[in-house]
């Protein structure tokens, strides 16, 4: 067992468990934060995209002990802000969603990459999703949805 | 039940690793998945792990007037994002995981792991890269071609780790890392390869080449680079067909569910007569 303190969702939390539990499981079963979806389980899929430090990272490849000290969002967490709005609003418009299992893992990864590079090229947005898969939409529309928060979003990120 | 020890410094860590054994889990990319879990239950280690992610002393890039050094547990994308890093290894970072696995993976982690189809040991290797290994009472540097021994084997005695990865600073005139693999975030190259030269007055005075994924480790050979130093860019480009054959025998790829080994020895091959090409 190990004390683990760390931010979730903008608020200091501590417990104390086993050091070798995955972040994912932390966070669905200790938490209840179940929009963090395990699709693979092999850090392939992105179903289970948190932020770390701002960072996009997948929780079943983060051991909680690497979470010490560090700030975590999740999508409930994202979902608070402004800029989920506008992506949220981008993903209708453009029909980004379909069955909807990758799309917490696709706005987490559309953050963790426009927080970084607020005007990004075609080829920009397709490396930053380049971690998450789709089985529904084919991508295009995602990447259109993201086109359209940076106009929308106009200076937001 | 397995144990895992959360170190507070590199000291205690150090300490604590010379009293028992631990295995050290760094980013935890490859840790994770190597002994994936059954859900909701604990990682599924063998044996005690300690967690040295967060150890400040391994962490952060240091530009020195002759050297870059990198700590071993810097993430690969922070790597990528530091003005010192070398082209060549931003090249290579920029083709390895995706954006997740590269904010949790470490360069020392993708070092230890001894994959033969390990990114970021092609570029490492060719730029001699030192690393730098500490126990409770010894610090040594050692070359990475020393230190991958095989397959996943890799000479780190259990209570060592890898503090630093240290680069000479190199001005090539043109370096170049390909990689040829199914897709950009999978997990595994089919084959890598780098090149790099350096030009002056149209002559070769520095001419490195390095292949991944077509040996047990990566494959370099200095005693045939060094042929071609001296020799006018000419001389270099009508020599094509023989450096080629120089190499042929050493690509032997172990034949698995990738691609087949003809394939991969071709396509080599190709990229390293049209590295010479671009030239
Ligand atoms: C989806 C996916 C895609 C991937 N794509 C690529 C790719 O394209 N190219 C590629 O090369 N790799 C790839 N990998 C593999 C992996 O992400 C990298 O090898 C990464 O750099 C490992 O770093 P880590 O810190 O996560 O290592 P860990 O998993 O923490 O450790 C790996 C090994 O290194 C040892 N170790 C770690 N740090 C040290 C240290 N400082 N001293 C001594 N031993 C140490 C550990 O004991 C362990 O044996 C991928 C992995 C996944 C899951
Ligand atoms: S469940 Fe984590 S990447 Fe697929
Ligand atoms: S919408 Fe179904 S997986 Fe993406």
């Amino acid at each position: 067992m190990a004390k683990i303190t760390f931010q979730l969702n903008g608020k200091p939390v501590q417990l104390d468990t086993n050091p070798n539990r995955r972040l994912l499981d932390v966070l669905r079963e200790d938490f209840s934060l179940t929009g963090v979806k395990e699709g693979c389980g092999e850090g392939e899929c992105g179903a289970c995209a948190v932020l770390m430090n701002h960072e996009i990272v997948n929780s079943c490849s983060v051991p909680i002990a690497n979470v010490i000290n560090k700030e975590i969002v999740t999508i409930e967490g994202f979902s608070q802000t402004h800029r989920y709005d506008i992506l949220r609003n981008a993903f209708e418009e453009e029909g980004a969603v379909q069955c909807g299992f990758c799309t917490p893992g696709m706005m987490i990864a559309s953050e963790s990459l426009l927080n970084k590079n607020a005007n990004p090229t075609e080829e920009e947005i397709k490396i930053g999703l380049s971690g998450n898969l789709c089985r529904c939409t084919g991508y295009n529309m995602i990447i259109k949805a993201i086109q359209r928060a940076v106009k929308d979003g106009d200076g937001t990120w | 039940m397995v144990e895992g020890y959360i170190p507070t410094s590199l000291s205690d860590a150090l300490t604590e690793l010379a009293n028992h054994p631990y295995r050290l889990v760094a980013g935890g990319t490859d840790m994770l998945v190597q002994h994936h879990n059954l859900k909701t239950l604990p990682i599924n280690f063998k044996q005690d792990v300690m967690y040295i992610a967060n150890l400040s002393e391994l962490q952060g890039i240091q530009e020195e007037e002759e050297f870059i050094t990198i700590g071993a547990c810097e993430p690969l994308e922070s790597i990528l994002e530091h003005p010192a890093t070398p082209k060549l290894l931003k090249d290579t970072i920029l083709e390895m995981a995706s954006p997740a696995i590269r904010h949790a993976g470490t360069l020392g982690g993708n070092i230890a792991n001894a994959s033969p189809a390990g990114d970021s040991l092609v570029p490492l290797y060719l730029m001699n890269a030192m690393l730098e290994i500490q126990s409770k009472d010894r610090t040594r540097r050692v070359d990475i071609k020393e230190f991958i021994t095989g397959v996943r084997k890799i000479a780190l005695e259990p209570n060592e780790i890898i503090t630093k990865i240290i680069l000479d600073k190199i001005d090539f005139t043109k370096a170049t890392f390909r990689k040829v693999g199914p897709r950009r975030s999978d997990a595994i190259s089919k084959l890598s390869f780098a090149g790099a030269v350096t030009i002056q007055d149209n002559l070769v005075m520095d001419f490195r080449i390095a292949f991944g994924s077509v040996n047990i480790t990566v494959v370099r050979h200095p005693e045939i680079e060094c042929q071609f130093i001296t020799k006018t860019v000419q001389e270099l480009k009508q020599n094509k067909e023989h450096i080629v054959s120089l190499y042929r025998e050493y690509i032997r790829p172990i034949d698995d569910q990738r691609s087949n080994k003809e394939y991969r020895k071709q396509v080599s091959l190709n990229l390293l007569r049209q590295f010479i090409d671009t030239i």
